[in-house]
């Protein structure tokens, strides 16, 4: 069985300077809970990890309009414009990752391999300082796995195991993120008794889930933001 | 609609054309997810979006807007019956692994070795690229949907890209408001044109050479 804690006291562990990964697409799936509990905490310097950093008010995008991100790794920051200025200004050091290759890397760390071989990025500014490899005639760059100290899910169903059913187009890379991490935080909108759930409607095995939290903020239809 | 508006439908109704019964396509941010609109009735075409589903439908009725099914661009979508959801893994597997056959998609230049630069700006623009690396080089077929010139009129298509690129030789169709280019190993050919334009035009907007066949069709 894993703990059921409050937001604030799953956030406890995360200090400034610290390393998290946010599941979630442009808001879908953010776990808004914890992430106002960790904004109400007040860490800062964070390295964050997250596919985009969405709209500068919605979900993940307030950790970098309120500036508690040093460091980010993404995909696109383009519908947050507070990330472009904060990059152009040198205040916060920024890796654009093509959105399939950030998704390996992480998955990489969470699956024990020592890194992915993937055609994206050959003869691009991806390349810059990375290993290419030929295999089978053809060249490959090698990307090496990412991984966190802390990583937030969001769940619609977690059983007391920490199984999780994410459901439509909420899982993006919260998959990998659970695997990758080694802290992981599920914000679920339900808690139920293990048995409760149908074992095929697992999305996210509870064996990669450190603590559970009650999710407090419903998910929002964000495009107006 | 406005002259400008009319071309554009006229691009997009030309690259729906394309697109074969029973192909699975991605269509990028813009003007390339109107493609969905002019879709022939008679074609079963699926659309997959990269941040986790295959089967993207229509706009959802105002107020029928569920939160937890948006599109690539974070709009609240539906999905068609027979749809299905899964994870960023799996969806960049089907984009990677050669599953999507098509992908249609926006550009700031292309190049007569079929280069595409359509994710940066140095000093201007820097969003990130997203997935479209990834789908430019997964996709069995790249078609690139945009206006022939820039808005000084100078080309787009060009011999070499200029700005940073987002894959290397991918692109295969170019379906500007004044023509139909296919990428081929010995350059780009000049498939059609326009009805409201001629070959001349065509060739004095473009920078690379163009081979032209004995017979150009229009559209």
């Amino acid at each position: 069985m894993k703990p059921i804690l409050t937001a604030e006291q799953a956030v406890e562990k995360i200090k400034d300077g610290s390393s998290l990964m946010v599941g979630g697409f442009m808001g879908c799936g953010n776990a808004f809970t914890l992430i106002e509990a960790l904004l109400k905490k007040g860490s800062k310097d964070l390295t964050l990890m997250t596919s985009d950093t969405a709209f500068p008010e919605v979900g993940v995008g307030k950790l970098i309009s309120q500036s508690r991100v040093k460091k980010l790794y993404a995909t696109h920051i383009g519908t947050n414009p507070v990330s472009g200025q904060k990059m152009n200004s040198g205040e916060m050091d920024v890796t654009l990752v093509p959105q399939g290759t950030f998704n390996e890397r992480i998955r990489a760390k969470g699956a024990g391999l020592g890194g992915v071989l993937t055609p994206t990025g050959i003869g691009t500014a991806v390349e810059k300082g990375k290993q290419k490899l030929i295999i089978n005639d053809k060249e490959y760059l090698l990307e090496l796995p990412l991984g966190a100290e802390f990583a937030f899910v969001k769940a619609e169903v977690c059983d007391k195991y920490g199984n999780c059913f994410l459901p439509a187009a909420t899982k993006n890379a919260e998959v990998s993120m659970a695997m990758a991490a080694d802290y992981v935080i599920v914000e679920a909108d339900k808690i139920v008794e293990p048995g409760e759930m149908d074992p095929d409607r697992v999305t996210i095995p509870g064996v990669f889930i450190s603590a559970i939290v009650k999710s407090e903020i419903p998910a929002q239809n964000l495009q107006q933001k | 609609m406005d002259p400008k508006e009319l071309k554009r439908v006229r691009l997009i109704k030309r690259i729906a054309q394309e697109l074969p019964d029973g192909a699975l396509v991605n269509l990028g941010i813009g003007m390339p997810t109107m493609v969905a609109n002019y879709i022939p009735k008679d074609r079963n075409i699926l659309l997959h979006s990269e941040n986790g589903f295959i089967g993207l439908g229509g706009t959802p009725e105002k107020g029928k807007e569920d939160p937890r099914i948006v599109n690539a661009g974070g709009q609240p979508v539906t999905l068609v019956p027979g749809g299905c959801y899964f994870d960023s893994a799996m969806s960049f597997a089907i984009i990677r692994g050669g599953h999507v056959d098509y992908t249609v998609l926006g550009a700031l230049e292309v190049d007569e070795q079929g280069n595409l630069a359509n994710y940066m700006i140095p000093g201007k623009m820097v969003p990130g690229m997203g997935g479209a690396m990834d789908l430019v080089v997964g996709a069995k077929n790249v078609i690139v949907a945009m206006e022939h010139v820039n808005k000084n009129g100078a080309p787009k298509i060009l011999r070499k890209c200029t700005l940073p690129l987002t894959a290397v030789e991918e692109v295969d169709i170019i379906v500007t408001d004044m023509a139909f280019i296919r990428v081929t190993k010995k350059g780009l050919v000049l498939e059609e044109i326009a009805e409201d334009t001629t070959v001349e035009e065509v060739v004095k907007c473009t920078e690379p050479k163009l081979h032209i066949p004995g017979t150009i069709r229009k559209f």
